[in-house]
């Protein structure tokens, strides 16, 4: 019997990666603007896309993939709101893994939507080390968390595109403290574009279905001159 | 909470190397992570001791390298280890940082036993 090191240096997450670049491909040749929406429970990510596909459901065809670990809820709310729904029950994963999405994708006729929109299952730690294949990934803060998140889930706040802070309406009446959560994401994602808004009043709410609509545009834009 | 798919992901990393090297045995496994990863040593050792049962790597042991998290700061190139609650320069107090390391996730080796020399290449050993 011969002892030996094997050398082998290989990403544990490598798998689900392939998966989500299969996941991408498939998105593109569809022509298929994608986000993942990630987010603490609570922080109002059904919220924001309920008011998203009500909003640019007139312009935008819109399907909305929710994962939850129980329930169909967030996906009856976004059907109500005017898109195409789907949801996934996690059973007890904390996130959502390339393959779940892929057997998303597989119910939904890709080529005759125009958004799709991800609601990553509600938790800041588990959905930032599982690539989906989204094109956009975007995290919503909400003000009543507070203002320490960044530095307590730096994996998320480092990972994501775009960032949302909602609940502003409520900055008046709890502690937060705007420059230390901003010095947090400055250090984590640098430049990173923020909307601070309230699902609630509204407010800051049409910067960002302008950012939506810009990206969609823009991607349309950049697949039709390949 | 996520550690059972991830130690999935070990046992098949492991698995495919072990039979492409003829092992007949997985003695130790070594894995690096960052300590940005989110994950839990003991979790996954609880996971291992289920799911490698009657494989190859039955009663290997894991190994667990983590890695703290590094910065660099992109205004005095200082190269330090961050407290947990802030994320700015301890020598500047700038914000303006790099990632150097922290995210990593890996199967770094295994320790296999075997019989025949390395190059040989048999599937369907399990």
């Amino acid at each position: 019997m011969i002892n030996q090191r094997i050398s082998i240096v290989e990403n544990i997450l490598s798998a689900n990666d392939r998966l989500a670049s299969d996941n991408r491909q498939r998105l593109d040749s569809a022509r298929l603007f994608s986000v993942n929406i990630m987010a603490s429970p609570g922080a109002g990510k059904t919220s924001l896309i309920e008011r998203t596909v009500k909003t640019l459901s007139n312009r935008l065809k819109i399907a909305v993939i929710d994962g939850d670990i129980a329930t169909s809820l967030d996906a009856d709310r976004a059907a109500a709101a005017g898109a195409l729904a789907v949801q996934i029950n996690t059973g007890g994963e904390c996130h959502l893994d390339a393959v779940m999405l892929q057997n998303a994708l597989n119910t939904l006729e890709l080529g005759e939507l125009d958004l799709l929109i991800v609601e990553n299952v509600g938790n800041l730690v588990c959905p930032a080390g599982f690539k989906l294949g989204t094109h956009s990934s975007v995290l919503v803060a909400s003000v009543p968390e507070g203002d320490d998140k960044p530095y307590k889930y730096p994996g998320t706040y480092q990972g994501v595109d775009v960032l949302i802070l909602n609940k502003i309406d409520l900055l008046p009446y709890v502690p937060f403290k705007m420059d230390y959560f901003k010095q947090g994401v400055q250090a984590l994602n640098p430049g990173i574009s923020t909307f601070p808004l309230s699902c609630l009043t509204g407010e800051g709410l049409s910067t960002w279905y302008e950012w939506v609509e810009i990206q969609v545009s823009r991607y349309r834009q950049a697949t039709n001159s390949t | 909470m996520h550690e059972l798919s991830i130690t999935e992901s070990v046992l098949e990393i492991v698995l495919r190397h072990a039979n492409s090297a003829n092992a007949q045995h997985v003695r130790k496994i070594q894995l690096v992570i960052g300590d940005l990863a989110s994950i839990v040593d003991d979790s996954v050792q609880f996971y291992w001791d289920i799911i490698s049962k009657d494989t190859l790597a039955e009663g290997a042991t894991l190994q667990f390298r983590r890695l703290p998290i590094e910065l660099l700061c992109l205004d005095c190139q200082n190269h330090f280890q961050p407290e947990t609650d802030r994320f700015d320069c301890p020598r500047c107090g700038s914000s303006r940082l790099q990632i150097i390391s922290g995210r990593e996730f890996y199967v770094e080796s295994i320790d296999v036993e075997t019989n025949l020399p390395m190059s040989s290449y048999q599937n369907e050993q399990i």
